[in-house]
Parts: structure tokens; C-alpha cells; sequence
């Protein structure tokens, strides 16, 4: 600990602190919990998905008050207040899918606006939008574009650890292909997601929850198989499949295999020593799955989270840490999921699966000191777009995570002054926990969630960097 | 009554390290319960109760009586899981391996675990005759002064603690004395035990390399690799080292003789069916088991020779010949101990066993030998290179051990 990081936890240092504008940050709701306070449906114009999204969900919802000038209250200064909530609301789904002009958007100005400090402090934002993709003209287009603007904007004003993230939906989407994504905004599980949108669509044929499937244990008898699981984000994400039913594959190096091992007994899952840079990787995870499992047992979904970082400023980085880095980060990915894509492999992805990639806030904006590491990790977002198109005959999705500044022993090892600016530059003004990674990964991998495919999602609290 | 196969379906150690290194604050127990959890990750097998698991040690601690027990309640099995304490010196881990292979033959068992641990760090010290007696006397005493005269006749010599017995009780010479006569007998060269040695590292590195440990080791307590593991010796650099057993001309230094060690390691056996049913992998199967002993006392015979007497048995008994065999791993208590049994058996009339067959990974000379767990890691890492080699193929291990025993055991690749 330095110097500074010392006085910055002692009391003195903790009464000082907020006096030069270092609050303590807001505690997040994580989890499977609901929101506190009632969750407000605001269906505006040609909306209606929504209320059958909430309703197959199971969740009542509330009128939400409207900032019209007639519902304005002077203050006690006599400028006019729009309504107040009489208690803080603990979410609001705003159902923008009709949206076609210009004008409908001061729909949304009008939810939001009483909302603002309306909220319970881990509250949500949740705006459904049709894509651009799914509306003709040039006006219905641009609007579309318009509430991402909004959103993104929201995301920042917003306080108390409440986040905005808009699903933009395509072309025939049912309330099918949206439950598993609105039942993670709503819940504790979305908490270091903000300021985010994505894409939902139909989910492909073949591509339902079995008629076992529950949503509060969506894995429940599915093997999952998560590398670099022996510590950090990894071990978080073993263990959120476990809770959510997984039959889990810890896998990382036979060096780390102590702490491995640790983790796959705690789990009940088991532990698989490998390197995935060897060229068999894929064919030793397969036959350690049919060996496990069974020969009959397949894979539901991998995550591909081991990844390494040897971090040099351009001008000093030789062609060793650059091919060291491309190496793990990207082609031991791709060359694993070809191999067990093929569904005559015992043991490999299932017909209907999940792929996940972990991509990186510095893939998406670029990283000082980070050349090599930022081509790996935009270049798993290249894969996970390339290959979401390639696979589109089968049931298999695949989607990334990016994550932003996440607490583990990888990022305790950067410099006090630097960490504490990585944490703090973002809407929710902290790092975020390695649970939170995992839980967007599970959401991406859940059986109900084959509409969304070929997402990349940032988990970083709405990152100043690449926002 | 049919009698079943028994069969090795994978093992599990740590790294073993030089003793007084980096396990030095580890105990048995600690060791033991890592390697089985080790093991339990590998095989999924967290929660589940095994019809027994059987594990002993040679240098134990006297609050070690349930050793193996201890281990199970500590790690990941179900607690149901029972224990057994076996020991035989260092053919302890080979024994255990037979006593589990067995009742699984016999249908008393059908998945457990066998195996051994030592450590040379954390070696019982034992109290003086006198003052065993001294303490004895002042718990039964019911007064003070009573308790205090029970120690009336302690002498000050008596009060140094006694180092665990590393010289065997009835010649009063320490195994490496005992092995530097028996090296003098059979006229073994130097050269002939340095470059065994040589070749023992070497061939444990390669094997390192290759990554044939990735499923047979997990690491411990920061170690990834063998911590005796010289990759880069070699003869020349062998034959510098001064000689420390036998004498004058004596020619076994600490390059050719193994070091103390600490370490763990463990087998997971099951009987055919069982090990088909759940799509384990049917590594090899435990053959046939011979324990011999030497008549050493009377100098008539070796200390460490007793191979040389249970493999003709084990081999007759199976109508099987040395050449029938695709590897052979001849425990390197001393790299005289391997030359001298092979010199010995030739001399009999058992022929001879190619470099090539021999110790293929390396053995114990380069592993380190922590005395109860040699015979897992042989099992293991053997069974493993047998099924390799493919079905039918043939394995024979012979692990030597004080008292003038020998334990040896047939593996075949099924
Ligand atoms: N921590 C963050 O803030 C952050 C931010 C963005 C992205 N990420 C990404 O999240 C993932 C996990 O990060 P972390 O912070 O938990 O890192 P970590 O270093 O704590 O864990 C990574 C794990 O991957 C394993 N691994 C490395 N190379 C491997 C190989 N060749 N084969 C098998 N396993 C291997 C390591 O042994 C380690 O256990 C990485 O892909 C990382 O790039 C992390």
C-alpha cells in the first residue's frame, strides 16, 4: 500500500476525502434481486412488446408520472417543479419500440425527466427502441440513433448507482426473445452495466429453452466450460454457472492447477490442466467432457475468459510479447472453437450452445502501453461478429463481454493514483467486481437468450474510455 | 467367486521438493489432503463417497495414527469415505496400490484411491528411552514431588531428541552405508551410476516438457515443477561431486543417491466394469503383486536386493520373462540399487532389461523420493505410458524398501 493509499483509508482520510470531491461510491445492488420500488411500464406511442415482455416475466408494473406543464408545482421560489414521485420508484422500462418521428421523442423527455431524482439508488433505466434495421425512412432511422444519444446521456445523470442501457429490438422479435435480457437489466446481476446498447432479435429455429428450463436456474444439468477459471473474473464466472445449476469445466494452466483445483471442488465441477495454446486444446476439453459427462454429453457454452497482458509502450515491445499476447488473447480461441463446433466431436459444442469471448474496454478505445493487447481484444470482437454471421444455420450464438476497470489481482498490481482514476472515471464511479463480468456472461449464455447474438456488451459502468 | 479387473484410471501427486524446502512447513496430512483434492478436481469427484481410500506414511508423527482418515475428512470426498493406514517402508505406496487393487478384485471395494506421503521436513522427533519412561512414570504420578522424582534418573544426553531411524536397527548402518556394500560387491562403476543418474534427469524433463505431467501433478503450495529436477546435469558434471558413502574408493556421492524428500502422490483405481460405466480411462490393469525379503542381516545378502528375489517369483508365477516387458521401472533408491538388482537377476539367468525399457520418464534419482509416495507415482505416471503404448503392452515395477523388502508388480495396458 503507498503512502497515499494509506492516508486515502485512514479515518481522517475518509472524513477528508469527500471534502475534495472523492465520495464514497454508491453500494450496488447485485444479484438476483429485484428492484425495491414499483417498476413503471411507459408505453408510448405504437409500443405494446414490453407489456407482454414484463407480463411473461410475472411483473407487475405502475403508471409512470409524465412532466407535462400541467402537472408542474411551483417551488418555493415559484419555479415550476415537474411532478414527484411520493417514493423512489425502483425502475422504469420505457417502450420506445413505435417511435417512428422526431417528435414522439419528448415522450421520453417526459418519463425521464420526474424520474431523474425519482429513482431508488440502484434503479434502472431500461428503453426498448426498434433498430434501425427494422424501420423504414430516413426520419424513423435517425430517431432511432437519437435514443442511444439519450440513453447514453441518462446513463451519466443518473445517480446512486442506477444505470440506463437501451435493446434496440429487430425486425420479429416476440416477448420470447426479450425475457432473459429485461429479467438481467432489472435485476441486482446488471449492476456494472450502463450507459450500454445492444441488439435483440428473433431467436433461430431450434433455439428455445427446453421445457425444463427455469430462469432462476437456466444451467441446471448444462456443462459449461470456463478457461482461466483458477482465479480473478474466471473463478467469478465458474461459480455464477454453478449457483445457476452448471455443471462446470475449470480450466487453466497445470501451473495454476492448486488454486484450479480448489475452485472445481468447491463448485463440484471438475478441474482440466491445459494450456490453450496447445494445438489440441479444443480435442482435450471435448474428450475431458465425454470422459466427465459422459460420451453423449455436450458442451452448452464456453468462455473463452484466460487471457494475459504484457503491457510496453510500442516503441519497446518486441515480436515475443506481441505473438505471446495475439496467441492467448485471440488465436487459441478460434482455433478451439473450430474444433469443437464439429458436432461429430464427442464431447463438443452441443447443436444448440453458446460461445462468449471476454473483449476489453482498451479493444474497444486503445490502451496506451497495450498495442498487442488491444489487437487481441478487438480482435475477439472481430470473431465473435465474423463467426455470429458464419453459424447462422445453427443454434449457436456467440457474443462478447468487454470489460472495463474490474477489481482482481491483475488491476490491484497497477499504481495507486492511476487505479484510483480507472475507477472512478466511469457513471458509477468504482471498479467493478469480477461477479459482474460474470453475471452479463451468464445472462449472454442463458437458454432464453438466442435472440441475442453477436453482441458485444461492455461491463464497465459506462466507461469514460471508448464511450 | 470371479475375480475382477482392477484397474488404474489416472493419479494424482505434487511436485516433490528437496526436504527442508519449500514444504517445510507442511505436514503429512496437509500433503495428502492436497493430492486427493488434486485428484478429486481432475475426476469430478467432489462430494462423492469412494468405497475406500488407503494411504500411509513412513515417517510419522504419532498424532498421525488416522493419517489417511484425517486426510479424507479434510478434502472435498464425502466424509462417508473410508480410511485405511498402511505401511511397508518405502514399498508403502506399492502396497497400498495392491491392498485397494485387491479388494476391488475381490468385489469389497469398487472405486478408491491408494497412495503414500512423506515428509523429511516434518519428521517426528522422538524423546530418549530414559526420558520416554521418565514421562511416563511422571503421568502416572498423583503428587508434585512424586512427578518430580519420576525424572530423578533423566541425564542430561538423555533430554537431545532422537532423529527419526534412518539406520537400519539391526546392522546399525544407514542406508547409503548399507547400499556402498552392496555397490562394492557387484563391482558398479561410478560411470555407471552417473550416468543413470544423467539419464534420470534428463529423461524427467523431457517429460516435463512434453507435458506428460499435465494430468498426473497438480501444484503445491507455489511449486509447479520437481524441485531435486536438474534438467541441465550430466555425466561430466555428476562425476565432479565428491563421494559420501563407503569409504576411500568409494563411488556413490549425493548425484547418485536420492535426496530427502517431501512429496504426496496417488492412484485412482476402479474395477473394469465400474471404470467403463463411467467412461474413466481404463489406463492398465493391476496384474499381480510379489513381496520378497532378504536374509541382510547376516551379511550374507543385500540390503536393498529383495527385486532381485520378488520379480523371478512374480515372473514365474505369470509365465512371463523380462523380455515380455514394454517398460520396466526399477525404484532408484540409489542409482547402485537399480544397477546392482538388474546385475543380480542377470546373474540368475533372467536376462537383462534394455536402457530404453528402463525408468522411460526418470525416477526417483531426479524426482526426489519421499519414501511412501514413490509407489503412486510410479503407478501413475507407468500405467499412463502403458496405455500409450497401446493395449496388451506390459509394465513390471519393482520399488525396494528397508528391512531388506522389495515389493513388484505387474501393470498390463487393457
Ligand atoms: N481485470 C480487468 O479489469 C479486465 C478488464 C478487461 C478484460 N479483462 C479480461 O478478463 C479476463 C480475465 O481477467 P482477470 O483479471 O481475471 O485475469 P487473471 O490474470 O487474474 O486470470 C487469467 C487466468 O487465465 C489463465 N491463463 C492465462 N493464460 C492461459 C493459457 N494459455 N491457458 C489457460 N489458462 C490461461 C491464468 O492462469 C489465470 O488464471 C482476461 O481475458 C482479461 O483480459 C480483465
Amino acid at each position: 500500500m503507498s503512502i497515499l493509499e494509506k492516508i486515502y483509508t485512514s479515518p481522517i482520510g475518509r472524513t477528508l476525502a469527500p471534502k475534495v470531491g472523492l465520495n464514497e461510491p454508491p453500494k450496488l445492488r447485485r444479484g438476483r434481486t429485484m428492484p425495491t420500488g414499483a417498476v413503471l411500464l411507459a408505453e408510448l406511442d405504437g409500443g405494446g412488446l414490453a407489456r407482454q415482455v414484463l407480463e411473461a416475466l410475472g411483473v407487475e408494473t405502475a403508471e409512470p408520472l409524465l412532466d407535462l406543464p400541467e402537472h408542474r408545482t411551483p417551488d418555493d421560489r415559484g419555479r415550476p417543479q415537474p411532478p414527484r414521485y411520493p417514493t423512489k420508484a425502483g425502475a422504469v422500462v420505457v417502450d420506445a419500440t413505435g417511435l417512428r418521428e422526431i417528435a414522439q421523442l419528448e415522450g421520453i423527455r417526459q418519463v425521464l425527466r420526474p424520474l431523474m431524482r425519482g429513482l431508488e439508488s440502484s434503479g434502472r433505466v431500461i428503453i426498448l427502441a426498434s433498430d434501425a434495421s427494422a424501420v423504414t425512412g430516413l426520419e424513423a432511422k435517425a430517431v432511432a440513433q437519437a435514443i442511444d444519444g439519450i440513453n447514453r446521456t441518462v446513463g451519466k445523470e443518473l445517480r446512486a448507482g442506477a444505470t440506463a442501457n437501451l435493446v434496440f429490438v429487430r425486425e420479429g422479435t416476440t416477448a420470447d426473445d426479450l425475457t432473459s435480457t429485461l429479467l438481467f437489466l432489472l435485476q441486482g446481476r446488471s449492476a456494472f452495466v450502463s450507459g450500454q446498447t445492444w441488439r435483440v432479435g428473433p431467436a433461430k429455429a431450434g433455439d428455445r429453452p427446453g421445457g425444463d428450463y427455469r430462469s432462476d436456474r437456466p444451467f441446471e444439468g448444462r456443462v459449461v466450460v470456463v478457461t482461466g477459471a483458477a482465479r480473478g473474473i474466471g473463478a467469478a464466472i465458474a461459480r455464477t454457472f454453478a449457483r445457476d445449476g452448471a455443471k462446470v469445466v475449470a480450466l487453466d494452466v497445470p501451473a495454476a492447477g492448486d488454486a484450479l483445483s480448489k475452485v472445481a471442488n468447491e463448485l463440484r465441477g471438475t478441474a482440466l490442466q491445459l494450456d490453450i495454446t496447445s494445438p489440441e486444446a479444443g480435442v482435450r476439453i471435448a474428450a475431458h467432457v465425454a470422459q466427465v459427462h459422459g460420451a453423449d454429453a455436450k458442451i452448452w457454452a464456453i468462455v473463452h475468459n484466460a487471457g494475459i497482458l504484457r503491457d510496453r509502450l510500442l516503441a519497446n515491445l518486441d515480436e515475443k510479447s506481441w505473438a505471446q499476447v495475439l496467441e492467448v488473447n485471440l488465436a487459441a480461441e478460434m482455433r478451439m472453437n473450430e474444433a469443437l463446433l464439429d458436432t461429430t466431436l464427442p464431447g463438443g459444442l452441443g447443436e444448440q450452445a453458446r460461445i462468449i469471448g471476454i473483449a476489453s474496454t482498451s479493444g474497444v478505445a486503445g490502451n496506451k502501453g497495450q498495442t498487442n493487447y488491444a489487437a487481441s481484444k478487438a480482435g475477439v470482437m472481430g470473431l465473435v461478429w465474423a463467426e455470429a454471421d458464419e453459424l447462422a444455420d445453427r443454434a449457436v450464438t456467440v457474443n462478447a463481454v468487454a470489460p472495463g476497470f474490474i477489481e482482481t489481482d491483475m488491476t490491484a498490481s497497477i499504481p495507486f493514483v492511476q487505479r484510483e482514476v480507472f475507477r472512478r472515471t466511469n457513471s458509477l464511479q468504482q471498479g467493478g467486481q469480477p461477479v459482474d463480468v460474470a453475471e452479463t456472461i451468464a445472462w449472454l449464455s442463458d437458454p432464453a437468450s438466442g435472440g441475442v447474438n453477436g453482441q458485444v456488451v461492455r461491463v464497465c459502468g459506462q466507461n469514460l474510455v471508448g464511450a | 467367486m470371479a475375480v475382477r479387473n482392477a484397474v488404474i484410471v489416472g493419479g494424482n501427486r505434487i511436485p516433490f521438493v528437496k526436504a527442508g524446502g519449500k514444504y517445510a512447513q507442511a505436514s503429512n496430512v496437509d500433503m495428502l489432503t492436497a493430492t486427493i483434492d488434486g485428484l478429486v478436481a481432475r475426476f469430478g469427484l467432489a462430494g462423492e463417497k469412494l468405497d475406500e481410500v488407503v494411504a500411509g506414511a513412513v515417517l510419522k508423527h504419532s498424532r498421525d495414527f488416522n493419517l489417511t482418515r484425517e486426510a479424507v475428512l479434510g478434502s472435498a470426498l464425502d466424509p462417508h469415505t473410508p480410511a485405511c493406514d498402511l505401511a511397508q517402508a518405502c514399498a508403502t505406496g506399492l502396497e497400498a496400490v495392491t491392498y485397494l487393487a485387491n479388494k476391488i478384485r475381490l468385489g469389497q471395494a469398487d472405486v478408491g484411491i491408494a497412495g503414500g506421503v512423506d515428509s523429511a521436513s516434518d519428521a517426528p522427533i522422538v524423546v530418549s528411552e530414559p526420558l520416554r519412561r521418565a514421562l511416563l512414570k511422571a503421568n502416572r504420578a498423583r503428587t508434585l514431588p512424586d512427578r518430580l522424582k519420576a525424572f530423578a534418573s533423566v541425564r542430561p544426553a538423555d533430554l537431545a531428541p532422537v532423529p527419526p531411524g534412518v539406520v537400519e536397527p539391526r546392522t546399525g548402518l544407514s542406508m547409503g552405508e548399507s547400499q556402498a556394500l552392496t555397490t562394492a560387491k557387484w563391482g558398479i562403476s561410478r560411470e555407471a551410476q552417473d550416468e543413470l543418474s544423467a539419464r534420470s534427469h534428463q529423461r524427467l524433463a523431457a517429460a516435463w516438457d512434453a507435458g506428460f505431467f499435465d494430468d498426473l501433478v497438480t501444484p503445491y503450495l507455489g511449486v509447479t515443477r520437481d524441485g531435486i529436477l536438474r534438467p541441465d546435469t550430466s555425466v561430466a558434471a555428476l562425476g565432479k561431486l565428491r563421494s559420501v558413502f563407503g569409504g576411500a574408493d568409494a563411488t556413490m556421492t549425493a548425484g547418485n543417491s536420492t535426496a530427502l524428500s517431501d512429496g504426496a502422490a496417488v492412484v485412482l483405481i476402479a474395477d473394469e466394469d465400474e471404470a467403463r460405466r463411467r467412461n474413466w480411462p481404463v489406463l492398465a490393469r493391476v496384474v499381480d503383486t510379489q513381496v520378497a525379503a532378504t536374509d541382510y542381516v547376516t551379511g550374507n545378502e543385500d540390503l536393498l536386493l529383495a527385486g532381485a528375489r520378488a520379480i523371478p517369483e512374480l515372473l514365474e508365477r505369470n509365465g512371463l520373462t523380462l523380455a515380455d516387458f514394454d517398460a520396466v521401472e526399477v525404484h532408484e533408491a540409489f542409482a547402485s540399487t537399480v544397477l546392482a538388482t538388474l546385475a543380480a537377476l542377470e546373474q540368475d539367468g533372467h536376462g537383462t532389461v534394455d536402457v530404453d525399457k528402463l525408468n522411460v520418464h526418470g525416477s526417483s534419482l531426479a524426482a526426489g523420493h519421499p519414501f511412501a509416495a514413490t509407489g503412486g507415482r510410479i503407478v501413475a505416471s507407468l500405467a499412463k505410458v502403458l496405455s500409450e503404448k497401446g493395449p496388451g503392452s506390459r509394465g513390471l515395477i519393482s520399488v525396494c524398501a528397508a528391512g531388506g523388502q522389495a515389493v513388484a508388480t505387474i501393470l498390463e495396458a487393457v
